[in-house]
């Protein structure tokens, strides 16, 4: 009688309120609801529309320069002896990740409700980069907020940024990291309500944005499904992905949650390792709590104070996760694990001088999990991994850590 | 049911004055400071006490209250110690209404209904949590109503006409009036937009409006309260705790004498508004 149920679909949430299961919802100060009331109907209008699909699927294509191939990677396939091992390679899109997928049917939804002014927050800068090259490509003011620990190590970004013509503002409110930049962005729209649109780059926040966002990277994961099955003729057996806020993992996983079989896996930042403080995975090590208007899992103390996480990789660095996840890994349908720190250089490495691919340090933790599952797969075995995003962004901060003077 | 908050209100009415509600920081800058500055409230002339919870991510608050919350959470206050700061005002005080003021959160961890329990227990009237519009009523709303608090919702310069009777549909004690789009403690709007504002909430709701964000000193909060049932103080009584707080960390004054000294100008400026503006 007290059998899990598992629900007809795993692509129908969320609900309309928001809600995936528990998770998700609009736990959002009074001045924002009627903000986000409006957005959600605009969304509701433009995920409809022929026109706004069309004109995305035109920059996509042109300016992004999608499809991103996915790729068949032979020499760590044999180098690993099981699984044939393909990577969807959002590392190659304009900006180098897969955060323009989800800037681009953003910025449009910002012209259709005529907002003047973008705001957003960053904790790599991939996000911020990505944000400030949509709204040189629009001809929007932008502000990024960015912690002032992440701008210190994470200069290129910045000053990318600033070419674009964005103004990144530093944040020195907690520990200076993502969730404070988050923070902050979200006092600039409770101030600037009438003119500002609030860019958030993960599948997290309050209703609409997890939903939209995924909608707007699920573009990874209907390509890569087309693909597989022109490369291969049939779907494959486990995706693997990384999961930060979560939003190129959803990209990637939604398109595939129907299908029985398919074995589907988040990693997560592990840091130096769960027993300490040092890591940031929210799904392993967290619980659920409200922040930043979703219920999810939270990196948490016993009295409901959000912890400051820690990564190798600024882009994990975030003590929670998009709903949509807290509710796959209730329900069952996706295996959250963790990667510590030095498993993700040593991926990072090995992928480098083995197939001639820079990754970034976020990808590189799904592609240290593939290192540990692909040999125990049969050879007849497919494993697709998103590499969400290319490695030249972390060359300073690799560097460092091989002992190199950059 | 009738609070202490509806009790003051009525004998409010009666002495044709409006409120004076104080914000501060439970446990800022540790337990004992802390709770000496609420003890030090009601005669200073403060009639509603909002008792802040410390929340690591404050996203409606501006740096003072930021800095008290972090300050309260470095001297290791936890919502139960902030529980147990009202149940020890209690004991000298029965009268002056204590409104509990945060973020959802630390509520959810510790668990709704032995909050709600605790908190009734430890003489809390009512509750203002920032991130739980109406739209999230299940959570803590009603439950609070059914356990005998008031939940006192936030309008805003966004809440329009359609939206307010949503906004005003489980509310009770008060409506809590957002002078600004923005954060606590920015710059005080125009007062004469803020009484149209007060005007057009009481066309939709018998409650008292109360007015926030952004009143620092005596001369505003007369203007404010010409109009509105009450005016709030937050950063500026934050901000004189923060005032005589050394850069070791030692007080350099008495924090609770700092903060008599502000509300006991900040009542005079609220009593004489009615006066002021007759």
């Amino acid at each position: 009688m007290n059998q899990p149920v598992t629900p007809n679909s795993f692509r129908a949430g969320p609900d309309p309120e928001g809600m995936f299961g528990i998770f998700g919802g609009r736990f959002v100060a009074e001045t924002l609801m009627p903000l986000i009331l409006d957005l959600e109907e605009e969304w509701e209008k433009a995920k409809t529309d022929p026109v706004f699909a069309a004109e995305l699927e035109n920059l996509n294509t042109h300016y992004t320069g999608r499809p991103s191939p996915l790729y068949f990677a032979e020499r760590l396939t044999e180098h690993l002896g099981g699984a044939r091992i393909y990577f969807k390679r959002d590392e190659l899109n304009h900006t180098g990740s897969h955060k323009i997928n989800n800037c681009l049917g953003q910025i449009l939804l910002a012209k259709r409700m005529g907002k003047t002014r973008i705001i957003a927050e960053t904790g790599a800068g991939q996000h911020g980069v990505a944000t400030a090259t949509v709204a040189a490509r629009f001809g929007y003011p932008c502000v990024v907020y960015m912690g002032a620990t992440d701008i210190e190590r994470q200069a290129p970004n910045v000053f990318r940024m600033k070419l674009l013509g964005a103004e990144v503002r530093p944040v020195t409110a907690g520990h200076g990291t993502l969730k404070d930049a988050m923070n902050e962005a979200l006092r600039d729209w409770v101030t600037n309500v009438e003119d500002t649109y609030y860019l958030i780059g993960t599948a997290a926040g309050p209703h609409p944005y997890p939903e939209m966002v995924r909608e707007f990277q699920s573009v990874i994961g209907r390509e890569a499904r087309e693909q597989i099955i022109a490369a291969e003729g049939r779907t494959p057996d486990m995706l693997v992905a990384a999961v930060g806020g979560g939003s190129n993992a959803i990209g990637l996983f939604h398109p595939f949650l129907d299908d029985e079989g398919i074995e589907i896996v988040g990693v997560e930042a592990g840091g130096k390792g769960l027993d300490g403080e040092e890591h940031c995975a929210s799904l392993t090590a967290g619980r659920p709590g409200v922040l930043h208007g979703n219920r999810t899992y939270l990196l948490q103390d016993g009295d409901g104070q959000i912890k400051d996480g820690h990564s190798i990789s600024a882009g994990l660095d975030y003590p929670g996760i998009g709903p949509e996840h807290s509710w796959l890994k209730e329900s069952g349908r996706v295996e959250y694990v963790p990667i510590m720190d030095h498993e993700a250089l040593e991926a990072f490495q090995l992928l480098t001088r083995i197939e001639g691919i820079i990754p970034a340090l976020e990808p590189s933790h799904a592609l240290a999990e593939v290192i540990k599952r692909a040999p125990k797969m049969g050879k007849d075995n497919i494993i697709i991994m998103n590499l969400c995003g290319r490695g030249d962004k972390d060359v300073f901060t690799v560097g460092k850590l091989l002992g190199y003077e950059l | 049911m009738t609070t202490r908050i509806d009790t003051l209100f009525e004998k409010l009415a009666g002495e044709k004055r409006p409120a004076l509600v104080t914000y501060f920081m439970g446990g800022d800058p540790d337990y004992d400071t802390s709770l000496s500055i609420m003890k030090a409230l009601p005669g200073a002339g403060s009639d509603i006490i909002e008792l802040g919870m410390p929340f690591s991510d404050p996203m409606a608050d501006g740096p003072a209250i930021q800095a008290a919350g972090q300050r309260a959470l470095k001297g290791g206050q936890t919502l139960a110690k902030t529980l147990k700061m009202a149940r020890e005002f209690r004991t000298g005080n029965n009268e002056t209404p204590i409104v509990m003021m945060g973020y959802y959160n630390p509520i959810y961890i510790y668990g709704v209904e032995r909050f709600l329990g605790d908190a009734k227990s430890a003489g809390i009237d009512g509750l203002i949590v920032v991130d739980l519009p109406p739209e999230m009523d299940e959570e803590l709303c009603i439950p609070a109503l059914k356990a005998g608090l008031n939940f006192i919702r936030l309008a805003t310069p966004t809440t329009d006409d359609k939206r307010l009777p949503k906004v005003l549909s489980n509310t009770s004690g008060f409506v809590y009036y957002v002078s600004m789009t923005g954060i606590t403690g920015s710059a005080l709007p125009d007062t004469s937009r803020v009484a149209d504002a007060v005007k057009r909430i009481k066309g939709h709701t018998g409650l008292p409006v109360c007015v926030g964000f952004g009143v620092k000193t005596a001369h505003q909060a007369q203007a404010i309260g010409a109009s509105a049932d009450g005016v709030v103080v937050g950063t500026a009584i934050v901000n004189a705790v923060a005032n005589v707080i050394g850069p070791d960390g030692k007080m350099t004054a008495d924090p609770a004498e700092a903060v008599a000294t502000l509300v006991r100008g900040l009542a005079e400026g609220t009593r004489s508004a009615r006066l002021a503006s007759a």
